[in-house]
């Protein structure tokens, strides 16, 4: 009773990372808050995972093991939560914010009629004063979130429904196991008694992985390289860093009729002309050209060993120096500033 | 023999939060929300070309848009009519107001329900809120099922709906019965153009409110004019519980906003060296540019 809940998604027969870093964070909110942290597992056979589950410090685990739900649907998942969560009434239950858990968290909260907050990067404990009755709440969860397209951070609080729900963008907690794994219960769902015939009407008739088209004009962070860059192999540098920050890969046309870049990327006067928040150029010299279709960016980081580059001028932090060696240094730092 | 389906298109009137030039920026490198023109939430166009595309395929269906917003929301619907929509409903009442995304759903789910649709089409997530919450709640609310991130719509099989959908790491195609909510992510084909012969007939497309309004009066005859009222609708029209409209009806309050600084005051120049680059991504962090 009055736990903290996670539910903890699996993907290819592993625990999501998400899902390790949720548990991470609900021991320390659990110790603030002097309760238990319960972990609750969905599939056809998860059983398996409780080790690590216990590694991690959930103190009981529920389990759904049912031959039918070996991939995620959301009617049949969600009536397994809704049915946990209706009897367990927790004081909290998060979920990683993937397209699983942005898929099954917001059905959840309707049918419970509790709040929820979306892609949250961070988790307090507070408390709250409600401005106009005066009333006082202790020890409610801060759920953090961007929102208005990253432009500003919202503090949101859930103060009289329970469960306290919310969903956590992936990577921005830290995820590290106990050193002596906690020795807790499992607790066995019965599926039979919660799944109807109702819950199965959705069938996935096929699944596979494609690539994703490119879309530089809906990122918030660009990393556009230039002619500079020297090579297709070596654009690799550029996609490493997007990974981490969550970019999309742009290119000038030097680099794009290099064949360094896909023409889809041609950022410009005769390519796409994007705005976002953050524009990292590399390896770029700045013609009119090109920055006429970059300048109007939000904040913009050039790289360029010439330390005449115009695309320094119109740059917000201009690095003068080696891209071969910068990028992985802002990798490495990344790495090490990321909770 | 065709089917003939009637489509319900939930779209949202939303600032563009995607274009945030430096125009938008105040002093301070804080955006200035109230600069942002006020759009079509992206997503929702794609929702809408699916619905279009349905209308294609099975001649004799009907879309329908409605959004839930202040009275200039009756924009999405003169822009919905101007892209081949065949009509729409704007939700306003001040009693709407304040709602979290529990609340939004439960008042769009409401108007749903006097519609009565075979299909309810959503943007995946709206440019401001960002919350990707309410297509699934209101299905839920619904009691129909939910197909989140749908690119492509295919088609009927028999009874069923066919959709492509876009996942993390590849796309998975299911399908569903009807009534269903598809929610359409942004992998998901550009809207049509306006088309001019809609533009002409449907430019005159009024709310009630908007004609109390001389600003928006058109020189229209009554007649004509009663074939083009956008409908509103209120808390009286749809019905349902008070108490779960609006704020009250919204478990999530906003406790603080603390706005982005996007802009370097003046422009820095680093070296190479792994002290300035690690400043460089303290900075980023703190400021939440990156995270
Ligand atoms: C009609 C017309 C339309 C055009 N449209 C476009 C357009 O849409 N988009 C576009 O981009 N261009 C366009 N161009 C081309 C444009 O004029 C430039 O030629 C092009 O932008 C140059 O690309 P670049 O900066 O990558 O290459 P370069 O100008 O060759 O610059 C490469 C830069 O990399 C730097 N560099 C090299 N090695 C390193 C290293 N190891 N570390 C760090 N920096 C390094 C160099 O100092 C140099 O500044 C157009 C031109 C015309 C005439
Ligand atoms: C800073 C900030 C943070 C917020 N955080 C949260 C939060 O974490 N949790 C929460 O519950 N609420 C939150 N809200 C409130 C939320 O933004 C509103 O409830 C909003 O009405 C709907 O949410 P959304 O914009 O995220 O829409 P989304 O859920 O992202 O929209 C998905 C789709 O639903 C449809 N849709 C959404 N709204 C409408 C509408 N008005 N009319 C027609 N169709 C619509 C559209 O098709 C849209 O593409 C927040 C608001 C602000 C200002």
């Amino acid at each position: 009773m009055n736990n903290i809940f996670i539910y903890i998604e699996t993907e290819g027969g592993k625990i999501a990372d998400v899902s390790l870093e949720l548990l991470t964070k609900a021991r320390s909110l659990a110790k603030e808050l002097s309760c238990e942290v319960e972990a609750l597992i969905i599939g056809d056979s998860v059983a398996q995972h409780k080790e690590e589950l216990f590694q991690y410090g959930a103190q009981t685990i529920h389990i759904a093991e049912d031959k039918r739900l070996k991939h995620y649907l959301t009617l049949p998942y969600s009536s397994i939560v809704i049915s946990v969560l209706k009897k367990e009434n927790p004081q909290i239950a998060l979920f990683g914010a993937t397209s699983v858990g942005r898929d099954l968290a917001p059905r959840v909260s309707s049918a419970l009629v509790s709040g929820l907050t979306a892609d949250c990067t961070s988790l307090e404990i507070g408390d709250h004063k409600e401005v106009k009755s005066g009333k006082e709440y202790k020890n409610l969860l801060y759920q953090i979130r961007p929102a208005f397209g990253g432009n500003i951070i919202a503090t949101i609080i859930n103060p009289d429904c329970r469960p306290q729900m919310a969903t956590v963008r992936e990577g921005v907690m830290k995820k590290e196991p106990l050193d002596v794994a906690v020795k807790g219960k499992v607790k066995v769902i019965d599926t039979a008694a919660i799944l109807k015939d109702e819950d199965f009407v959705v069938e996935i008739i096929e699944r596979h992985i494609e690539e994703r088209k490119i879309d530089i004009k809906g990122s918030p962070i660009i990393i556009a390289g230039g002619f500079g860059v020297g090579s297709k192999e070596n654009f690799k540098l550029l996609y490493d860093l997007a990974a981490v920050l969550g970019a999309e890969v742009g290119a000038s046309r030097a680099a794009v009729d290099a064949g360094f870049a896909e023409s889809a990327r041609q950022i410009g006067q005769t390519g796409v002309t994007v705005r976002p928040k953050l524009y990292i150029a590399v390896g770029i010299s700045g013609q009119i050209q090109h920055t006429a279709g970059m300048d109007q960016s939000a904040m913009i980081i050039s790289i360029n060993n010439d330390p005449a580059a115009p695309i320094h001028q119109i740059a917000d932090f201009a690095i003068v120096g080696d891209l071969n060696e910068i990028i992985p240094r802002m990798i490495k730092s990344y790495k090490l500033n990321s909770k | 023999m065709t089917k003939k389906l009637k489509i319900v298109v939930l779209a949202k009137q939303v600032p563009d939060t995607r274009n945030v030039g430096k125009n938008a920026m105040k002093e301070d490198g804080t955006v200035n929300r109230a600069a942002l023109p006020a759009i079509f939430n992206p997503e929702d166009m794609n929702a809408l070309e699916q619905a279009l595309r349905l209308k294609d395929r099975f001649p004799g269906s009907e879309v329908l848009l409605l959004t839930m917003g202040p009275p200039r929301a009756a924009e999405i619907i003169r822009e919905g009519y101007y892209r081949g929509a065949d009509g729409g409903v704007l939700l306003t009442d001040r009693k709407f107001a304040g709602a979290d995304t529990l609340a939004t759903s439960y008042a769009l789910s409401m108007a749903i329900k006097k519609i009565g649709p075979d299909i309810v089409i959503a943007g995946r997530q709206a440019i401001d809120g960002d919350t990707a919450q309410v297509g699934p709640q209101v299905a839920e609310k619904l009691n129909y099922p939910q197909v989140t991130y749908a690119e492509d719509i295919t088609g009927l099989d028999g009874e069923k709906l066919v959709v492509k959908r876009r996942l993390e790491r590849g796309v998975e195609t299911v399908k569903t019965p009807l009534p269903a909510v598809i929610t359409v992510h942004a992998t998901a084909p550009d809207c049509r153009p306006r088309h001019a012969k809609h533009l002409m007939k449907y430019k005159h497309a009024r709310t009630f409110t908007e004609e109390q309004d001389n600003e928006h009066n058109s020189y229209l005859p009554i007649e004509a004019k009663a074939n083009l009222r956008i409908p509103e609708w209120g808390v009286a029209d749809v019905g349902g519980d008070e108490i779960h409209y609006g704020l009250s009806g919204s478990p999530t309050k906003v406790k603080k906003i603390e706005n982005i600084v996007h802009q370097a005051k003046e422009s820095k120049i680093l070296t190479s060296s792994f002290e300035d680059i690690d400043s460089l991504i303290k900075e980023l962090f703190s400021s939440h540019t990156i995270g």
